[in-house]
């Protein structure tokens, strides 16, 4: 009986070890209103910490040792992270709720921004720590505000661009119609004609928002409440699931993340593909591509004219828990500067905030996607800006997967949809 | 694991020396016996704190958070408020799964919601540790079998099995799904055109078979454990007494390798209860391969305390279920040293 109850006892033990390595935080969650944290420290300088995640493009240290040359008594120190991004987003989330001084400057995926400023994390960038804004594109500026208070500086940006084989397609099309006419030069030359990101993940939420938007839908409305049961938002959404049923979307597109479909693009399988600027490089310089010389270019197509591409980017914040947010802002105004920018562009291929640099001569021979990019960032709609962007995503993904896969209708998908970001935003 | 220490107090039943009554001595023995438990008692003092710091804490810490409600939007000012005491809500909204409704109160979870995924990681979860668990136990046997065998190379053999097990789970899952993906290799074997990842059954199968592949060998060595501890003897003397090759395994290996193979599926299934990283690198939870661990992770980002609440409950099964092992099916993890299978009971 003894050992029985010990067994007990070591089964106790392994099992609280599943559990503790699920619990991850332990704080609680809710940060009340910061009026008291947002108004401190507005005047301080000295020493500060700027966070960021993983600095593939090796431009972070060059800037930073500029400035600390510059600025003697007030270096910044850099704190880098992992490349994920939810361990980005969650290391984040566990030193703002510590409300730990030392992350004085973070940088802020846009689909964090509203998150982290409705929690009282972020320094509403107004008054004392206002910047200019004026010169970047304003659809950036919206991504990095939060009931119309700028939270966070947009920095680098990124948009869809519709790659397309301009050996076989006479001109680019302009719209979806025009793109499904074009799919039987697709079937005559047996090949895939168009395809996406539609494997359940955060990839799907950035098509199936494009496809609502583009068809002049919209997830969220003005107030940030979901408008998802709209002739616009079934017309978008269907016609991702139109083109799945009739081929004209591959049906292993289903399975498809950026590489998948990059690949299969590079290999001449598909005529028509949407992605990320990043392709272009790649596609024009691998030594298996097939299309090194074949490769086009050109905006989302909408419903009547250029579609509406997800937004994506990076914003800098200032951390409501800084000592030192004059140095802090300074930094900040330093690290989205037209000449960090510049770099950024140049040295690690970071699309600019910037517009003037879209037109840049210099840049655009060494970044020739930049002006069909800048439009695409013209046309662009964030992605929701929501707090309850988590749930979002998971209400977006789940249901437009079951609509791509004909399990559910579209006007079903939609209305769960619609019924799932209710329930994220009522709380609980 | 990420957990936040902080300031813990952490008070251990155990951590106090006990007192030591330094009462009518006389007798050297008993002073030298209570001199060694405070000894004993102060060596332990450390591993008794760091086990209270890194698993009581955080347990205590997430079962407190599992009755606070997550925190809520001020529609007036657009800021997150904190949520307050929610009582048992938290785990009733998981068990009924249902949500919060926009006009207060709860309805049933909407399809796209993480609260009406429940009952079905629930089910999959079990689906999956069955399916896996038999597998591998089957296979395992067989492997032990062999490898229990003398013949060239048996070193090499056992080494060689080891490799799948040495791989961490997300490499494994990487490469699976790289196998598994529609121009792969495993589709151009067979000259199919399945979509492993992208449809339900397929899906399944893909993180059985990756879960098989993985951890079969876990099962092999501890049945081979098991399997040495059997004397030659007795299998000669059931040789002598003329029986079969199917009796001798039977009535002598299984009966003989019981607590050993117990054991060894005990420990499958606990872990196989928590399974997360191969269908989340495989599948991302989709057709229906969403595990109550998945359920946790996702559910962490939108909110801690619910969050809490499933992590309990999700504990309480496993442990409902280790409890049904240990009590019922003779798994015993304490005593399988002792003997060798004989008189356990």
């Amino acid at each position: 009986m003894k050992t029985k109850l010990t067994a007990m006892g070591v089964l106790l033990m392994a099992g609280t070890l599943t559990l503790s390595a699920c619990g991850g935080s332990t704080a609680s969650g809710g940060g009340t209103g910061s009026g008291g944290d947002a108004a401190g420290g507005l005047d301080g300088r000295g020493p500060i910490t700027y966070v960021q995640g993983k600095d593939n493009a090796n431009v972070v240290r060059p800037l930073i040792e500029k400035w600390n040359a510059e600025h003697p008594d007030e270096k910044v120190t850099f704190k880098e992270q992992t490349d994920l991004p939810d361990q980005q987003h969650d290391d984040l989330v566990q030193h703002f709720q510590a409300k730990d001084a030392g992350y004085d400057v973070v940088a802020v995926d846009l689909v964090w921004t509203a998150e982290f400023a409705a929690k009282g994390w972020l320094q509403p960038l107004k008054d004392k720590m206002a910047i200019d804004t004026a010169a970047m594109l304003p659809s950036t500026v919206e991504g990095a505000s939060y009931n119309g208070t700028l939270y966070s500086a947009p920095q680098t940006s990124d948009g869809g661009i519709l790659y397309y084989r301009k050996d076989l397609v006479p001109e680019a099309p302009k719209t979806w119609d025009e793109m499904m006419e074009m799919c039987s030069i697709a079937k005559a030359n047996n090949m895939g004609c168009y395809a996406g990101q539609f494997k359940q993940y955060e990839g799907l939420t950035v098509n199936a928002s494009e496809a609502i938007n583009s068809a002049n839908g919209s997830v969220l409305d003005k107030d940030g409440k979901p408008s998802l049961n709209t002739a616009e938002a079934e017309q978008g959404l269907g016609n991702l699931v139109e083109a799945f049923q009739n081929g004209n979307i591959p049906k292993e597109a289903i399975t498809y993340q950026e590489e998948q479909g990059r690949q299969a693009f590079q290999d001449g399988k598909l005529l028509f593909h949407r992605n990320w600027p990043y392709v272009y490089n790649l596609a024009t310089t691998e030594g298996s591509s097939q299309v090194k010389d074949k490769l086009g270019m050109t905006v989302l197509p909408g419903k009547d004219g250029p579609g509406a591409s997800s937004l994506g980017g990076h914003n800098v914040g200032v951390s409501v828990y800084s000592k030192n947010k004059a140095t802090a802002l300074d930094f900040l105004k330093f690290m989205t500067s037209e000449e960090t920018q510049r770099f950024y562009a140049i040295q690690g291929s970071l699309a600019p905030v910037n517009s003037a640099l879209y037109d840049d001569a210099e840049l655009v021979k060494k970044l020739p996607y930049l002006p069909v990019l800048k439009t695409s960032i013209e046309n662009a709609v964030p992605r929701p800006v929501t707090p309850f962007y988590p749930a979002v995503t998971q209400a977006i993904q789940e249901n437009s997967y079951a609509a791509l896969k004909g399990e559910k209708p579209v006007d079903q998908a939609l209305s769960d949809m619609q019924k799932s970001i209710e329930a994220a935003g009522a709380g609980s | 694991m990420a957990t936040e220490l902080g300031p813990a107090p952490v008070k251990s039943p155990a951590s106090g020396t006990p007192e030591v009554h330094h009462g009518p001595k006389g007798v050297g023995e008993d002073n030298r016996i209570l001199s060694q438990g405070k000894w004993a008692s102060w060596l332990l003092a450390p591993t008794i704190v760091a086990l209270g710091i890194v698993i009581v804490y955080p347990i205590v810490s997430a079962i407190i958070m599992s009755f606070q409600k997550d925190a809520g939007l001020d529609p007036a000012t657009g800021l997150f408020t904190a949520g307050g005491p929610a009582g048992i809500q938290n785990y009733v909204n998981w068990l009924g799964q249902q949500c919060a409704a926009p006009g207060g109160g709860t309805v049933a979870c909407p399809p796209g919601t993480l609260g009406g995924q429940f009952w079905t990681a629930t089910g999959t979860t079990f689906f999956f540790t069955v399916i896996t668990v038999v597998l591998e136990t089957v296979l395992g046997f067989w492997m032990a079998m062999i490898m229990a065998r003398t013949f060239k190379g048996r070193g090499l053999v056992r080494a060689a099995v080891l490799v799948p097990w040495a791989i961490p789970t997300a490499v494994t899952a990487q490469l699976w799904l790289f196998m598994f993906d529609f121009n792969g290799i495993i589709n151009k074997l067979f000259n199919a055109s399945i979509l492993w990842t992208g449809s339900e059954w397929p899906a399944k199968w893909a993180v059985i078979i990756a879960d098989t592949w993985k951890t079969t060998p876990f099962m092999a060595l501890l049945i081979l454990a098991g399997l040495q501890m059997i004397p030659a003897e007795v299998y000669e003397a059931s040789k002598v007494d003329g029986a079969s090759a199917w009796q001798r395994f039977r009535l002598i290996t299984l009966p003989l390798v019981k607590p050993a193979l117990m054991v060894a599926i005990l420990f499958r299934t606990l872990d196989a209860l928590r399974m997360f990283d191969l269908p989340y690198i495989l599948t991302g939870g989709a057709n229906n391969t969403t595990t109550l661990s998945i359920l946790v992770i996702n559910q962490i980002r939108q909110g801690f305390n619910s969050a809490a609440a499933l992590s309990t409950i999700t504990f309480l099964i496993i442990f409902l279920v280790a409890f049904i092992f240990v009590r019922f099916l003779g798994a015993n993890v304490v005593e399988q040293s002792g003997a060798t299978g004989k008189g356990k009971k």
